[in-house]
């Protein structure tokens, strides 16, 4: 299933994604790292744009100054977020924020968090930056540019945003979990035959 | 240079090219398929609005086998740390380089040993070739290095390489390339599986064991089925490539590196009369010229292999 997503989000509009479904998305989404998000939750600190219903990205761009003083993006593609797992849950619950787009997993905590808060989590295809930053109409503001350039809070306007799979729907399930089982259990069967062809030491 | 490391963060090397379009024709999840579209219509965009297909552009790694007589081996040095610090605003490059304690972001690329740059010496030679990475974040976190004891065998060192690449290879950006050292310590170990990630893919280890070895992890990772991204799919990676040295009769270290599938590998060929051919971009040279010196460029074919890692 494929379907487009429009800031601001209600709780309804996300209910029906399942993991595996396909989305983009149009509206608002800021850019959030590590920093960003230990400021959040273990500072207190919140930054001027609202994220209620709106969408974070995992993701540090490259960006450049206009002569207007104004920033064009460049390249922004996601990181892996498996680092905010320590702080998402909380920062699902301070925020509101409703669409959490990266790569890779995330664990237990934030699937649980995505459930009671009815948030969802998507991967954009890592390394697919150009295509991203097309999507970026504007960066309509910066806020804890003291952060560095890929740590900063970028606040972006973005249409046909994705492709976005949904990797943790609003009830909790978590397909990066589930196929890390099936990646567990394909290497038990595979491993044993490859070890038993490499008995090179005498 | 600046040319240089702005194709290299563009344009993917040729051999990785070649294997992502064979991964991309093998696979049959829909899913999957998504993102490999998502993959190529990403390079051709690079390439069309001139910008680097990862806005990861790593923190920058030369590996540079210098000729003694190379007329450029003093000023060298400083030469690749200026092209860094420029290609940071030309390119541009993300800023990647965060001094160590200060916890500072230098803006630059450059800082302390960043560049990072490795050094072999060629004698009676007046060649330079030289190798750049972009080491990206994902793709470097799930770097391992350990010492095993020589009694649990290359057995240990399968499993050492499927437990990194099952366990932390997602979130690397697969289809991946594995570089895996194999020598005394996890110094040597490490360095050996950076080494292994500037070969070819479908580059082989001159060992017929060593060259099995790596078919067969190959084939086995590929059969746990990792897909691009970790969504499930036909493959898990690119390719497996096994660099080694001596080890000592009571250790064995084994070094895993990971290259993701934007594989951001330079390699150029500058001669004494710094002349140059591009080796990992076939007949891309008049992309790193901007016409005036156009005559610095040779048409010549020669020279159709990247050269090998000094092994004695």
């Amino acid at each position: 299933m494929e379907k487009k997503l429009t800031t601001p989000l209600a709780a309804e509009d996300i209910a029906d994604l399942r993991v595996g479904d396909i989305v983009y998305l149009d509206g608002m989404l800021a850019t959030c790292r590590d920093i960003s998000h230990r400021r959040r939750v273990l500072k207190h600190e919140k930054p001027d744009f609202e994220l209620a219903g709106m969408a974070i990205f995992h993701a540090g761009p490259i960006v450049q100054q206009c002569g207007d003083g104004g920033w064009r993006m460049v390249s922004i593609g996601p990181t892996t977020r498996m680092r905010m797992e320590k702080y998402q849950a909380e920062f699902i619950a301070l925020t509101g924020v409703k669409l959490i787009i990266g790569k890779g997993g995330m664990g237990e905590k934030t699937a649980a968090a995505c459930r009671e808060h009815k948030t969802v989590h998507a991967v954009f295809p890592g390394g697919c930056a150009v295509v991203a930053a097309e999507a970026v109409e504007e960066i309509t503001s910066v806020e804890w540019l003291d952060q560095g350039m890929p740590e900063a809070f970028w606040v972006c306007r973005v249409k046909g945003f994705g492709p976005l799979i949904i990797s943790i729907d609003t009830e909790g399930n978590n397909l990066f979990e589930n196929n890390k089982q099936l990646f567990h259990t394909r290497q038990a069967q595979v491993m044993p035959a490859i070890m038993e062809k490499v008995h090179f030491m005498k | 240079m600046i040319e240089f490391l702005g194709l290299t963060g563009r344009v993917l090397p040729d051999d990785v090219r070649q294997r992502l379009t064979e991964l991309r024709a093998e696979e049959e999840s829909p899913l999957a398929l998504a993102v490999y579209d998502s993959m190529f219509k990403n390079l051709q965009r690079a390439e069309a609005l001139n910008r680097p297909c990862c806005q990861d552009t790593g923190l920058i790694q030369f590996f540079v086998q210098a000729g003694t007589g190379f007329p450029l081996i003093n000023e060298l040095e400083g030469i690749l740390v200026s092209a860094v610090r420029e290609a940071t605003d030309r390119v541009p490059l993300r800023h990647n380089a965060v001094e160590i304690f200060a916890e500072v972001n230098t803006a630059c690329n450059a800082g302390e040993r960043a560049p990072w740059i490795e050094w072999e010496i060629v004698p009676d030679s007046s060649e330079l070739v030289l190798y750049s990475y972009m080491a990206g974040g994902g793709c470097s976190l799930p770097g391992h290095a350990k010492v095993l004891m020589p009694s649990a065998g290359y057995e240990a060192v399968v499993e050492f390489v499927f437990d990194t690449i099952v366990n932390m290879g997602i979130n690397a950006c697969p289809p991946l390339l594995v570089g895996v050292g194999i020598g005394t310590c996890v110094s040597s170990a490490a360095k050996l599986s950076k080494k292994a990630l500037l070969r070819p893919v479908g580059s082989h280890h001159p060992h017929p064991r060593g060259a099995m070895m790596e078919a067969e992890l190959k084939d086995g990772l590929n059969a746990v089925g990792l897909g691009p991204q970790g969504l499930g799919g036909a493959a898990s990676v690119m390719g497996v490539n096994i660099e080694t040295a001596a080890r000592h009769p009571s250790s064995m270290g084994v070094g895993v590196s990971v290259g993701c599938w934007a594989h951001r590998r330079g390699c150029i060929r500058i001669r004494e009369d710094l002349s140059y051919e591009l080796i990992s971009h076939r007949g891309q040279e008049s992309r790193l010229s901007d016409g005036d010196d156009a005559k610095r460029r040779t048409g010549s074919a020669r020279g159709t292999e990247e050269p090998s890692w000094k092994r004695s």
